[in-house]
């Protein structure tokens, strides 16, 4: 199998970040409440991020970019070549990276994605197979080996005996500095308005005037430099290795299914809610890391059986083509 | 007895000798099946049985996705139960394969109506993702009580299929072309005989339509999951008295892509693309392997074919190649070779502009 190297990619991606509060034992409940607020603020931010990338390409490119975590990995690995390779600053890495992943995207979608949008299984796969070759050419290049990188900022806060890391602070600040940003830029912005026209019909959109290819070209930018956004916060504090990005596209794909497809606020309120849950389980369940993903799933396929549209969708009643 | 016998050859004739493709599915099976006397060296053996394996769970894949319209991300599901109960079976209780597989297949029907369940109410990707669910779920399960299950490492010591390699390939070839076989004339839409392969298009197609028309969607739409998990299972349960071990990599998210890749390669909807999808990819990926480097690039190299493939033959490169080499007739709907100008059986023109006739 191509991918099928690491069979227990899923226990270790969790049981090898336990998060960023590490607290020596477990006191009073309230220890733990805080310790599950902060982690799950800190992966549903992270995961609200992907979601919200994910969700823009499919709303206006109507693209199932099963690539966007590999996307995510890729820019984790830039990092990492920019920060212990060639031995830049972080802060620089980070910038360069941002950029780098943005413009690798847009590239990926002219060169491959806009090519067949028409046939939507294909393009799907295709996105499985851009995936597979950044997991593939990460393999040759790193080997399987977990890699870290630096955090931004070393040293942890003490509140009521628990270690809170700077840098787990400083990804749950950007995440919802990121996400306030592409609200802003989706509801004031004239491409923004160009963003949710193209969203709501792209024939319309045509033909008023807007450039729909161009729109969703910006958009893979736009979402993919939100995945590159989200590794600079969130790589430091998770390990990096070449199917990292298997874990991230579950939760990724639940989030999106549980908000409603093509609903951006319902995208970041289902991340949210897959990232506590999954905060909760770790911490408190015995053997959690194994549970984490199991848990969010089960959550999720509850939901879609109460409303199968999900949190926030718009569907019409027996909708035709 | 004769003539009986000159009528047969007639009818083989004109459905299998005149239509290029089937042509080449009857060359590619008795090459396939003669293999085995020309070499039988262990590594083209086990490819051929894995190929084999993988065919009916592409095919399968291709029943409930391609033609039934229920794409599922989590075809993995339905190979590994039929695995883990077959090997479980096995170790525990001593049933050898001819027992576990079909015990093994059966559970995997069960687990097939489960997930069916929800596809009654849910429809397209909403449906994808929640099937996408299961296996990673099962997972969970399996890594929560390791004693029973083999955790991480998988169950292993589980009987072989049969005494040796050789016969080893010829149970899978035969399996593999009968259920191969089935699950063709299930879908087909143009049976006289079952009409489940024209419901499943009518689904698949449009889904309110058809209850309208009086079919009861949903016994048809769960019909599909159990056909499908119980083939899907059949490969399972031989994979693991292969392979001899059952671990958890059948449940992750790659094993199950595997499937939607090879079928999608080779043309999605049409059972024969899935066969031919894994008969290319598959021993490709195998034979990289002898050659020196071939193990690293192995990987790129697939997703780059892959790639490049799907971006100048989006079809799939079975229906790319079949529509290269046939020709239906506009008239009567018979397939024709590509190069005729007029339609074999009723002589009408097959290309309206082709000036020359």
């Amino acid at each position: 199998m191509a991918g099928g190297s690491d069979a227990g990619c899923w226990g270790k991606f969790l049981a090898g970040s336990a998060g960023g509060v590490r607290f020596k034992e477990i006191g009073g409940k309230l220890i733990v409440l805080f310790a599950i607020f902060i982690n799950g603020l800190l992966y549903g931010g992270t995961y609200a991020l992907l979601a919200v990338g994910f969700a823009l390409v499919f709303g206006v490119a109507k693209i199932v970019n099963m690539a966007h975590t590999g996307f995510y990995m890729m820019s984790a690995y830039l990092i990492f070549i920019g920060v212990s390779v060639l031995g830049y600053p972080l802060i620089v890495a980070v910038l360069l990276t941002v950029v780098g992943a943005g413009l690798i995207g847009v590239i990926a979608y002219r060169l491959f994605l806009d090519r067949i949008k028409e046939h939507e299984t294909a393009v799907m796969i295709v996105s499985v197979g851009l995936a597979l070759l950044i997991q593939e050419l990460l393999l040759l290049f790193f080997g399987g080996h977990y890699k870290a990188i630096p955090p931004f900022i070393h040293g942890f806060i003490t509140i009521s005996d628990q270690q809170v890391s700077y840098q787990s602070i400083l990804a749950i600040v950007v995440s919802a500095v990121a996400l306030l940003v592409v609200w802003f830029l989706l509801s004031k912005t004239m491409l923004g308005i160009a963003i949710r026209a193209a969203a709501e019909d792209r024939e319309a959109a045509s033909l008023m005037g807007f450039n729909v290819g161009r729109i969703s070209m910006i958009i893979m930018g736009i979402s993919v430099v939100l995945a590159a956004v989200a590794s600079s916060v969130a790589a430091s504090i998770f390990t990096i290795f070449p199917t990292m990005w298997l874990h991230p596209l579950v939760i990724v794909l639940a989030a999106v299914i549980l908000g409603g497809l093509g609903s951006i606020k319902g995208s970041v309120i289902g991340a949210l809610i897959l990232g506590f849950a999954e905060s909760i389980v770790v911490l408190t369940v015995p053997k959690g890391g194994y549970l984490g993903g199991v848990v969010s799933l089960c959550i999720m396929i509850v939901i879609l059986m109460i409303r199968p549209e999900g949190l926030f969708g718009i569907t019409f009643e027996e909708e035709r083509l | 007895m004769i003539n009986y016998f000159r009528l047969w050859y007639r009818y083989f004739q004109v459905e299998v000798l005149s239509i290029p493709s089937r042509v080449i599915a009857l060359i590619f099976f008795i090459v396939i099946g003669a293999l085995p006397f020309f070499t039988q060296s262990p590594q083209v053996l086990r490819i051929l049985i894995l190929a084999g394996i993988y065919a009916i769970y592409a095919v399968s894949w291709d029943l409930l996705a391609g033609h039934t319209g229920q794409i599922s991300l989590g075809h993995g599901l339905f190979f590994a139960v039929t695995g883990y109960i077959a090997a479980l079976l096995n170790l525990h209780l001593g049933f050898g394969p001819w027992l576990t597989i079909p015990i093994g297949a059966l559970c995997a029907v069960v687990v097939g109506l489960i997930v069916g369940i929800p596809a009654l109410r849910l429809r397209g990707f909403y449906l994808a993702l929640v099937t996408l669910a299961f296996p990673i779920i099962l997972t969970g399960i399996i890594f929560i009580y390791p004693d029973f299950t083999g955790g991480e490492l998988g169950l292993f010591g589980i009987s072989r299929l049969s005494p040796s390699r050789l016969t080893d390939t010829y149970i899978v070839y035969v399996v593999m072309l009968f259920s191969v076989f089935i699950m063709y004339k299930l879908t087909d839409a143009t049976s006289k005989f079952v009409r489940t392969g024209l419901v499943f298009q009518a689904i698949r197609e449009d889904e309110i339509s058809a209850r309208k028309s009086g079919i009861n969607t949903v016994k048809y739409k769960l019909l599909a999951y159990s056909v499908s998990a119980f083939f899907a299972g059949i490969a399972g349960g031989m994979y693991a008295h292969f392979l001899k071990i059952m671990g958890p990599s059948t449940l992750e998210l790659t094993f199950s892509f595997q499937a939607v890749l090879w079928a999608i390669f080779g043309g999605m909807g049409t059972i024969y693309g899935a066969v031919v999808g894994v008969y290319t990819l598959f021993p490709f990926m195998e034979v990289l392997r002898f050659f020196p480097l071939g193990d690293e690039i192995r990987g790129v190299l697939f997703a780059s074919v892959l790639i490049i493939i799907l971006l100048f033959m989006p079809e799939g490169i079975g229906v790319w190649v079949r529509d290269k080499i046939e020709i239906t007739c506009p008239r009567c709907k018979e397939i024709n070779i590509a190069r005729r100008k007029r339609c074999r059986i009723c002589n009408a023109q097959l290309r309206l502009d082709d000036q020359s006739s």
